[in-house]
Protein backbone atom coordinates (compact mmCIF):
# COMPACT_ATOMS: atom_id res chain seq x y z
CA UNK A 1 0.00 0.00 0.00
CA UNK A 2 2.85 2.37 0.92
CA UNK A 3 4.36 1.77 -2.34
CA UNK A 4 1.30 2.56 -4.36
CA UNK A 5 1.05 5.76 -2.71
CA UNK A 6 4.46 7.20 -3.13
CA UNK A 7 4.26 5.89 -6.35
CA UNK A 8 1.41 8.28 -7.22
CA UNK A 9 3.18 11.16 -5.13
CA UNK A 10 6.27 10.70 -7.41
CA UNK A 11 4.08 11.60 -10.43
CA UNK A 12 2.28 14.46 -9.06
CA UNK A 13 3.89 16.62 -6.04
CA UNK A 14 1.99 19.79 -5.18
CA UNK A 15 4.51 21.98 -3.69
CA UNK A 16 3.47 24.97 -0.71
CA UNK A 17 5.90 27.64 -0.35
CA UNK A 18 7.11 28.84 2.94
CA UNK A 19 9.27 31.97 3.54
CA UNK A 20 11.06 31.49 7.08
CA UNK A 21 12.67 34.42 6.81
CA UNK A 22 14.83 34.79 3.60
CA UNK A 23 15.72 37.08 1.60
CA UNK A 24 13.29 36.66 -1.06
CA UNK A 25 16.17 35.47 -3.61
CA UNK A 26 15.72 31.63 -3.27
CA UNK A 27 11.61 32.63 -3.69
CA UNK A 28 12.20 34.45 -6.83
CA UNK A 29 14.37 31.39 -8.08
CA UNK A 30 11.53 29.05 -6.87
CA UNK A 31 8.99 31.06 -9.19
CA UNK A 32 11.32 30.66 -12.51
CA UNK A 33 10.80 27.24 -11.79
CA UNK A 34 6.88 28.03 -13.01
CA UNK A 35 7.93 29.77 -16.18
CA UNK A 36 8.02 28.64 -19.89
CA UNK A 37 11.82 28.25 -19.46
CA UNK A 38 11.24 25.80 -16.53
CA UNK A 39 7.91 24.91 -16.67
CA UNK A 40 7.59 22.13 -13.81
CA UNK A 41 4.23 21.16 -14.69
CA UNK A 42 5.61 18.95 -17.20
CA UNK A 43 6.38 16.43 -14.27
CA UNK A 44 3.18 17.29 -12.66
CA UNK A 45 4.72 19.61 -9.97
CA UNK A 46 2.15 22.49 -9.00
CA UNK A 47 2.25 25.39 -7.04
CA UNK A 48 -0.23 24.93 -4.51
CA UNK A 49 -2.06 27.55 -2.13
CA UNK A 50 -2.63 25.77 1.25
CA UNK A 51 -0.56 23.65 3.13
CA UNK A 52 -3.22 21.01 2.99
CA UNK A 53 -3.27 20.05 -0.51
CA UNK A 54 0.32 20.05 0.00
CA UNK A 55 3.14 17.31 -0.84
CA UNK A 56 6.50 18.62 -0.82
CA UNK A 57 7.13 22.09 1.75
CA UNK A 58 9.41 24.31 -0.01
CA UNK A 59 11.01 26.56 2.89
CA UNK A 60 13.34 29.38 2.21
CA UNK A 61 15.67 31.23 4.79
CA UNK A 62 17.22 30.86 8.26
CA UNK A 63 13.94 30.24 10.48
CA UNK A 64 14.03 33.18 13.00
CA UNK A 65 12.28 33.22 16.39
CA UNK A 66 9.35 35.21 15.06
CA UNK A 67 8.67 32.10 11.95
CA UNK A 68 9.64 29.16 14.27
CA UNK A 69 6.51 28.24 15.75
CA UNK A 70 4.41 29.10 12.61
CA UNK A 71 6.82 26.49 10.29
CA UNK A 72 6.24 23.76 13.17
CA UNK A 73 2.18 24.54 13.25
CA UNK A 74 2.30 24.66 8.80
CA UNK A 75 4.52 21.47 8.82
CA UNK A 76 1.60 19.66 10.95
CA UNK A 77 -0.88 21.04 8.90
CA UNK A 78 0.22 19.04 5.72
CA UNK A 79 -1.25 15.18 5.35
CA UNK A 80 1.52 12.85 4.93
CA UNK A 81 3.42 11.68 3.65
CA UNK A 82 5.03 14.91 2.93
CA UNK A 83 8.80 15.87 1.86
CA UNK A 84 10.71 19.06 3.14
CA UNK A 85 12.53 21.15 0.67
CA UNK A 86 14.78 23.29 2.49
CA UNK A 87 16.06 26.09 -0.71
CA UNK A 88 19.24 28.12 -0.09
CA UNK A 89 22.24 27.77 1.78
CA UNK A 90 20.42 29.72 4.72
CA UNK A 91 17.73 26.83 4.89
CA UNK A 92 20.27 23.93 5.22
CA UNK A 93 22.98 25.55 6.93
CA UNK A 94 22.12 29.18 8.20
CA UNK A 95 24.28 30.44 6.02
CA UNK A 96 25.61 33.77 6.66
CA UNK A 97 23.53 33.91 9.56
CA UNK A 98 24.95 31.35 11.93
CA UNK A 99 25.63 32.88 15.41
CA UNK A 100 22.61 35.61 14.55
CA UNK A 101 20.66 36.98 17.53
CA UNK A 102 17.12 36.15 15.90
CA UNK A 103 17.54 32.80 14.03
CA UNK A 104 16.68 29.83 15.70
CA UNK A 105 18.47 26.90 13.90
CA UNK A 106 18.31 25.65 10.09
CA UNK A 107 15.30 23.83 9.06
CA UNK A 108 15.49 20.29 9.51
CA UNK A 109 16.50 21.12 13.59
CA UNK A 110 13.27 23.12 13.59
CA UNK A 111 11.21 20.59 11.94
CA UNK A 112 12.77 17.77 13.58
CA UNK A 113 11.71 19.17 17.48
CA UNK A 114 8.29 17.80 16.42
CA UNK A 115 8.59 15.37 14.06
CA UNK A 116 12.30 13.28 14.03
CA UNK A 117 11.13 10.84 11.05
CA UNK A 118 10.43 13.83 8.86
CA UNK A 119 12.10 13.62 5.09
CA UNK A 120 14.08 16.40 4.05
CA UNK A 121 16.01 17.44 0.74
CA UNK A 122 18.65 19.97 1.08
CA UNK A 123 19.31 22.37 -2.25
CA UNK A 124 22.46 24.56 -1.44
CA UNK A 125 23.56 27.55 -3.62
CA UNK A 126 22.88 31.37 -3.00
CA UNK A 127 20.10 30.78 -4.99
CA UNK A 128 20.11 28.03 -6.07
CA UNK A 129 19.06 27.60 -9.80
CA UNK A 130 15.99 26.33 -10.92
CA UNK A 131 18.00 23.35 -12.27
CA UNK A 132 19.02 22.32 -8.70
CA UNK A 133 15.51 22.43 -7.56
CA UNK A 134 13.86 20.14 -10.03
CA UNK A 135 16.79 17.34 -9.82
CA UNK A 136 16.13 18.11 -5.69
CA UNK A 137 12.92 17.14 -6.01
CA UNK A 138 12.95 14.40 -8.13
CA UNK A 139 15.82 12.63 -6.14
CA UNK A 140 13.98 13.16 -3.21
CA UNK A 141 10.73 11.48 -3.98
CA UNK A 142 12.53 8.76 -5.15
CA UNK A 143 13.97 7.97 -2.31
CA UNK A 144 10.35 7.80 0.12
CA UNK B 1 -36.11 -6.16 -12.26
CA UNK B 2 -34.16 -5.76 -15.76
CA UNK B 3 -35.22 -2.20 -15.45
CA UNK B 4 -33.86 -1.30 -12.34
CA UNK B 5 -30.17 -3.21 -13.78
CA UNK B 6 -30.01 -0.97 -16.71
CA UNK B 7 -30.59 2.32 -14.77
CA UNK B 8 -27.96 1.33 -12.48
CA UNK B 9 -25.67 0.40 -15.07
CA UNK B 10 -26.24 3.60 -16.48
CA UNK B 11 -25.78 5.27 -13.16
CA UNK B 12 -22.26 3.77 -12.35
CA UNK B 13 -20.88 2.70 -15.72
CA UNK B 14 -22.22 4.87 -18.62
CA UNK B 15 -22.95 7.25 -18.73
CA UNK B 16 -22.43 7.83 -15.10
CA UNK B 17 -20.23 7.58 -12.69
CA UNK B 18 -17.27 6.10 -14.78
CA UNK B 19 -17.44 7.21 -18.02
CA UNK B 20 -18.34 10.75 -17.25
CA UNK B 21 -15.28 10.86 -14.33
CA UNK B 22 -12.86 9.44 -17.35
CA UNK B 23 -13.94 12.01 -19.57
CA UNK B 24 -14.38 14.52 -17.23
CA UNK B 25 -10.29 14.21 -16.15
CA UNK B 26 -9.44 14.20 -20.02
CA UNK B 27 -10.97 17.69 -20.24
CA UNK B 28 -9.35 18.60 -17.53
CA UNK B 29 -6.11 17.76 -19.15
CA UNK B 30 -6.96 19.31 -22.53
CA UNK B 31 -7.86 22.49 -19.83
CA UNK B 32 -4.12 22.45 -18.57
CA UNK B 33 -2.45 22.12 -22.18
CA UNK B 34 -3.98 24.61 -23.62
CA UNK B 35 -3.36 26.92 -20.71
CA UNK B 36 0.19 25.77 -21.22
CA UNK B 37 0.27 26.42 -24.81
CA UNK B 38 -1.62 29.98 -24.08
CA UNK B 39 1.62 30.81 -21.59
CA UNK B 40 3.99 29.07 -24.52
CA UNK B 41 4.65 26.52 -21.88
CA UNK B 42 4.78 22.43 -22.70
CA UNK B 43 2.37 21.58 -20.15
CA UNK B 44 1.63 18.20 -18.23
CA UNK B 45 0.89 14.90 -19.83
CA UNK B 46 -1.96 13.37 -20.57
CA UNK B 47 -2.59 10.96 -17.65
CA UNK B 48 -1.81 13.90 -15.18
CA UNK B 49 -5.43 14.80 -13.91
CA UNK B 50 -5.72 10.66 -12.94
CA UNK B 51 -2.37 10.91 -10.75
CA UNK B 52 -3.60 13.87 -9.11
CA UNK B 53 -6.63 11.76 -8.05
CA UNK B 54 -5.03 8.76 -7.10
CA UNK B 55 -2.38 10.58 -5.36
CA UNK B 56 -4.74 12.63 -3.44
CA UNK B 57 -6.74 9.28 -2.72
CA UNK B 58 -3.69 7.58 -0.35
CA UNK B 59 -2.78 11.20 1.16
CA UNK B 60 -4.11 11.18 4.47
CA UNK B 61 -7.61 12.92 5.65
CA UNK B 62 -7.31 15.54 8.04
CA UNK B 63 -10.15 16.55 10.29
CA UNK B 64 -9.61 19.94 11.25
CA UNK B 65 -10.80 20.77 14.83
CA UNK B 66 -12.31 23.35 14.68
CA UNK B 67 -14.75 21.40 12.19
CA UNK B 68 -18.24 20.11 11.77
CA UNK B 69 -17.42 16.29 10.83
CA UNK B 70 -20.54 15.53 9.57
CA UNK B 71 -21.16 17.97 7.14
CA UNK B 72 -17.30 18.04 6.51
CA UNK B 73 -17.24 14.92 5.55
CA UNK B 74 -20.63 14.49 3.59
CA UNK B 75 -20.73 17.86 1.49
CA UNK B 76 -17.99 16.45 -1.50
CA UNK B 77 -19.86 13.16 -2.10
CA UNK B 78 -23.04 15.46 -1.97
CA UNK B 79 -21.75 17.42 -4.98
CA UNK B 80 -20.22 13.61 -6.64
CA UNK B 81 -23.74 12.45 -6.40
CA UNK B 82 -25.59 14.92 -8.02
CA UNK B 83 -23.21 15.53 -11.08
CA UNK B 84 -23.41 11.71 -11.56
CA UNK B 85 -27.12 11.55 -11.49
CA UNK B 86 -26.96 14.48 -13.79
CA UNK B 87 -24.81 12.87 -16.17
CA UNK B 88 -26.78 9.78 -16.00
CA UNK B 89 -29.81 11.88 -16.89
CA UNK B 90 -28.35 14.01 -19.98
CA UNK B 91 -27.18 10.72 -21.16
CA UNK B 92 -30.51 8.92 -21.29
CA UNK B 93 -32.47 11.44 -22.63
CA UNK B 94 -29.46 12.19 -25.94
CA UNK B 95 -29.56 8.03 -26.27
CA UNK B 96 -33.07 8.13 -26.25
CA UNK B 97 -35.17 10.85 -26.25
CA UNK B 98 -38.11 8.65 -26.04
CA UNK B 99 -37.75 8.42 -22.04
CA UNK B 100 -39.08 11.47 -20.26
CA UNK B 101 -41.03 12.39 -17.37
CA UNK B 102 -42.74 14.71 -16.21
CA UNK B 103 -40.35 18.56 -16.01
CA UNK B 104 -37.22 16.60 -16.19
CA UNK B 105 -35.40 19.97 -17.25
CA UNK B 106 -36.65 21.32 -14.38
CA UNK B 107 -34.89 18.50 -12.25
CA UNK B 108 -31.70 19.06 -14.12
CA UNK B 109 -31.78 22.71 -13.26
CA UNK B 110 -32.15 21.86 -9.69
CA UNK B 111 -29.23 19.30 -9.89
CA UNK B 112 -27.09 21.73 -11.49
CA UNK B 113 -27.55 23.88 -8.54
CA UNK B 114 -26.31 21.15 -6.07
CA UNK B 115 -22.53 20.93 -6.65
CA UNK B 116 -22.23 24.45 -6.10
CA UNK B 117 -24.26 24.27 -2.97
CA UNK B 118 -22.32 21.47 -1.56
CA UNK B 119 -18.95 23.10 -1.96
CA UNK B 120 -20.99 26.22 0.52
CA UNK B 121 -21.74 23.25 2.82
CA UNK B 122 -18.20 22.14 3.09
CA UNK B 123 -17.12 25.54 3.26
CA UNK B 124 -19.56 26.88 6.31
CA UNK B 125 -18.52 23.30 7.78
CA UNK B 126 -15.05 23.48 7.36
CA UNK B 127 -14.81 26.45 10.58
CA UNK B 128 -11.99 27.93 8.79
CA UNK B 129 -13.08 31.88 8.94
CA UNK B 130 -11.43 32.04 4.68
CA UNK B 131 -13.20 29.22 3.74
CA UNK B 132 -16.43 30.66 5.00
CA UNK B 133 -15.37 33.88 3.09
CA UNK B 134 -15.16 31.80 0.12
CA UNK B 135 -18.52 29.88 0.64
CA UNK B 136 -20.53 33.06 0.91
CA UNK B 137 -18.92 34.49 -2.11
CA UNK B 138 -19.87 31.37 -4.06
CA UNK B 139 -23.47 31.79 -3.02
CA UNK B 140 -23.67 35.32 -4.04
CA UNK B 141 -22.21 34.17 -7.80
CA UNK B 142 -24.60 31.59 -7.50
CA UNK B 143 -27.86 33.86 -7.03
CA UNK B 144 -26.10 36.21 -9.14
CA UNK B 145 -26.08 33.42 -12.25
CA UNK B 146 -29.15 31.14 -11.85
CA UNK B 147 -31.18 34.22 -12.84
CA UNK B 148 -30.04 34.87 -16.25
CA UNK B 149 -29.82 31.18 -17.38
CA UNK B 150 -33.55 30.17 -15.77
CA UNK B 151 -34.23 33.10 -18.57
CA UNK B 152 -31.96 31.83 -21.05
CA UNK B 153 -33.46 28.39 -20.86
CA UNK B 154 -36.66 29.49 -20.49
CA UNK B 155 -36.33 30.74 -24.02
CA UNK B 156 -35.65 27.15 -25.14
CA UNK B 157 -38.63 25.98 -22.97
CA UNK B 158 -41.58 28.22 -24.34
CA UNK B 159 -39.92 27.87 -28.13
CA UNK B 160 -40.47 24.39 -28.29
CA UNK B 161 -43.43 24.36 -25.84
CA UNK B 162 -42.38 21.64 -23.63
CA UNK B 163 -40.68 21.20 -20.38
CA UNK B 164 -39.11 17.60 -21.39
CA UNK B 165 -35.37 17.64 -22.71
CA UNK B 166 -35.88 14.55 -25.06
CA UNK B 167 -38.97 16.59 -26.26
CA UNK B 168 -36.23 19.56 -27.15
CA UNK B 169 -33.82 16.74 -28.87
CA UNK B 170 -36.55 15.71 -30.83
CA UNK B 171 -37.48 19.27 -31.43
CA UNK B 172 -34.28 19.55 -33.33
CA UNK B 173 -33.97 16.08 -35.13
CA UNK B 174 -37.14 17.49 -37.03
CA UNK B 175 -36.95 21.32 -37.40
CA UNK B 176 -33.24 21.58 -37.22
CA UNK B 177 -30.93 23.17 -34.50
CA UNK B 178 -32.40 25.97 -31.72
CA UNK B 179 -29.03 27.65 -32.75
CA UNK B 180 -30.70 28.70 -36.59
CA UNK B 181 -33.04 31.34 -34.79
CA UNK B 182 -31.19 34.69 -33.49
CA UNK B 183 -33.26 35.12 -30.92
CA UNK B 184 -31.49 31.49 -29.48
CA UNK B 185 -28.00 33.11 -30.23
CA UNK B 186 -28.83 35.24 -27.62
CA UNK B 187 -29.80 32.50 -24.93
CA UNK B 188 -26.58 30.60 -25.81
CA UNK B 189 -24.41 33.45 -25.14
CA UNK B 190 -26.22 34.08 -22.20
CA UNK B 191 -25.89 30.74 -21.24
CA UNK B 192 -22.08 30.68 -22.28
CA UNK B 193 -21.19 33.41 -19.88
CA UNK B 194 -23.48 31.58 -17.15
CA UNK B 195 -21.17 28.02 -18.05
CA UNK B 196 -18.29 30.22 -17.29
CA UNK B 197 -19.55 30.99 -13.73
CA UNK B 198 -21.14 27.47 -13.04
CA UNK B 199 -17.68 25.75 -14.04
CA UNK B 200 -15.49 28.74 -11.63
CA UNK B 201 -13.34 29.85 -14.01
CA UNK B 202 -11.43 33.10 -14.30
CA UNK B 203 -13.68 36.11 -14.57
CA UNK B 204 -16.03 34.37 -12.06
CA UNK B 205 -13.68 32.04 -10.22
CA UNK B 206 -14.21 34.23 -6.90
CA UNK B 207 -15.00 31.58 -4.19
CA UNK B 208 -12.10 30.37 -4.56
CA UNK B 209 -9.21 33.07 -5.34
CA UNK B 210 -5.92 31.25 -5.13
CA UNK B 211 -4.18 34.68 -4.13
CA UNK B 212 -6.94 35.92 -1.85
CA UNK B 213 -8.75 33.39 0.04
CA UNK B 214 -6.14 30.38 -0.54
CA UNK B 215 -9.12 28.68 -2.72
CA UNK B 216 -11.75 29.41 -0.26
CA UNK B 217 -14.08 26.65 0.42
CA UNK B 218 -11.62 23.93 -0.21
CA UNK B 219 -8.96 25.16 1.75
CA UNK B 220 -9.08 22.67 4.80
CA UNK B 221 -10.39 19.57 2.40
CA UNK B 222 -7.24 17.41 2.18
CA UNK B 223 -6.59 14.04 0.75
CA UNK B 224 -9.42 12.02 -0.40
CA UNK B 225 -12.12 14.63 0.15
CA UNK B 226 -10.05 17.25 -1.94
CA UNK B 227 -10.18 14.78 -4.87
CA UNK B 228 -13.82 14.22 -4.66
CA UNK B 229 -13.99 17.31 -5.24
CA UNK B 230 -11.78 17.81 -8.08
CA UNK B 231 -13.62 14.84 -9.28
CA UNK B 232 -17.25 16.67 -9.03
CA UNK B 233 -15.09 19.83 -10.91
CA UNK B 234 -13.94 17.85 -13.61
CA UNK B 235 -17.74 15.92 -14.30
CA UNK B 236 -18.98 19.67 -14.46
CA UNK B 237 -16.52 20.10 -17.16
CA UNK B 238 -18.56 17.90 -18.78
CA UNK B 239 -22.13 17.85 -17.84
CA UNK B 240 -22.80 21.63 -18.15
CA UNK B 241 -21.61 22.24 -21.21
CA UNK B 242 -23.64 18.60 -22.62
CA UNK B 243 -26.80 20.50 -20.92
CA UNK B 244 -26.06 23.05 -23.28
CA UNK B 245 -25.71 21.16 -26.35
CA UNK B 246 -28.86 19.40 -25.74
CA UNK B 247 -30.90 22.41 -25.35
CA UNK B 248 -29.17 24.68 -28.04
CA UNK B 249 -27.21 22.59 -30.62
CA UNK B 250 -28.78 19.80 -31.58
CA UNK B 251 -28.11 17.20 -28.34
CA UNK B 252 -25.33 13.92 -29.35
CA UNK B 253 -26.33 11.46 -31.11
CA UNK B 254 -23.69 8.38 -30.60
CA UNK B 255 -24.02 6.88 -33.81
CA UNK B 256 -21.41 6.50 -36.81
CA UNK B 257 -20.02 9.74 -37.45
CA UNK B 258 -22.21 12.04 -35.37
CA UNK B 259 -19.92 10.45 -32.79
CA UNK B 260 -17.24 12.94 -34.03
CA UNK B 261 -19.49 16.01 -34.77
CA UNK B 262 -20.86 15.93 -31.43
CA UNK B 263 -17.29 15.36 -29.32
CA UNK B 264 -16.22 18.74 -31.68
CA UNK B 265 -19.13 20.69 -30.30
CA UNK B 266 -18.55 19.73 -27.05
CA UNK B 267 -14.67 20.18 -27.45
CA UNK B 268 -15.72 23.94 -29.23
CA UNK B 269 -17.51 25.01 -25.81
CA UNK B 270 -14.38 23.79 -23.43
CA UNK B 271 -12.30 26.08 -25.78
CA UNK B 272 -13.62 29.00 -25.71
CA UNK B 273 -14.06 28.54 -21.78
CA UNK B 274 -10.33 28.13 -21.36
CA UNK B 275 -9.66 30.68 -23.73
CA UNK B 276 -11.58 33.41 -21.92
CA UNK B 277 -10.14 31.79 -18.59
CA UNK B 278 -6.54 33.11 -19.57
CA UNK B 279 -7.20 35.99 -21.23
CA UNK B 280 -9.56 37.68 -18.48
CA UNK B 281 -8.36 39.35 -14.95
CA UNK B 282 -10.89 37.60 -12.37
CA UNK B 283 -13.81 40.02 -11.00
CA UNK B 284 -14.84 41.55 -7.39
CA UNK B 285 -17.87 39.94 -5.99
CA UNK B 286 -20.17 42.91 -6.38
CA UNK B 287 -19.04 43.66 -10.16
CA UNK B 288 -19.64 39.61 -11.16
CA UNK B 289 -23.51 40.01 -9.39
CA UNK B 290 -23.93 43.96 -11.24
CA UNK B 291 -22.56 42.15 -14.39
CA UNK B 292 -25.10 38.88 -14.03
CA UNK B 293 -28.38 41.08 -12.64
CA UNK B 294 -27.91 44.00 -15.27
CA UNK B 295 -26.03 43.33 -18.67
CA UNK B 296 -26.36 39.48 -18.58
CA UNK B 297 -30.21 39.85 -17.40
CA UNK B 298 -31.23 42.25 -19.71
CA UNK B 299 -29.75 40.23 -22.67
CA UNK B 300 -31.87 37.43 -21.55
CA UNK B 301 -35.01 39.02 -21.43
CA UNK B 302 -34.05 40.51 -24.85
CA UNK B 303 -33.41 36.96 -26.27
CA UNK B 304 -36.51 36.07 -25.11
CA UNK B 305 -38.71 38.77 -26.49
CA UNK B 306 -37.44 38.54 -29.53
CA UNK B 307 -38.04 34.07 -29.14
CA UNK B 308 -41.62 35.57 -28.65
CA UNK B 309 -41.94 37.92 -31.60
CA UNK B 310 -40.98 34.98 -33.58
CA UNK B 311 -37.29 35.02 -34.72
Amino acid sequence: MANLSTRWLKKSPWVYHVGTGGCNNCDIEILDCLTPRFDVERFGIKLVVSPRHADVLLVSGPVTYHIKPRLQEVYKQVPKPCVVACIGACACSMGIFKDSYSVAGPVDRVIREIDPNAIFVYVPGCPPKPETMIMALVKALQKI
Amino acid sequence: MNHWLLYLIAFLIFPGFLFTGTFGLLVTWVDRKVTALVQYRVGPPLRQPFYDLFKLWHKELILPRTARKTGFLLAPFLGLAATTLLATMLGIFNLNPEIRFVGDTIVILYLMLLPPLSIVWGGFASGNPISALGASRELKLMIGYELPFVIAVATVLFKVGSFSLGEIIKYQQVHGVLLNHPSMWIAFLVSLICLQAKLAQVPFDISEAECELMEGPFLEYSGPALGIFKLTQAMQYVVVPWFLISLFWGGTVLQGWSILWSLLKYLAIIVVVVLVKNTNPRVRIDQAVNFFWGWVTLLAAVGMVLMLSGY
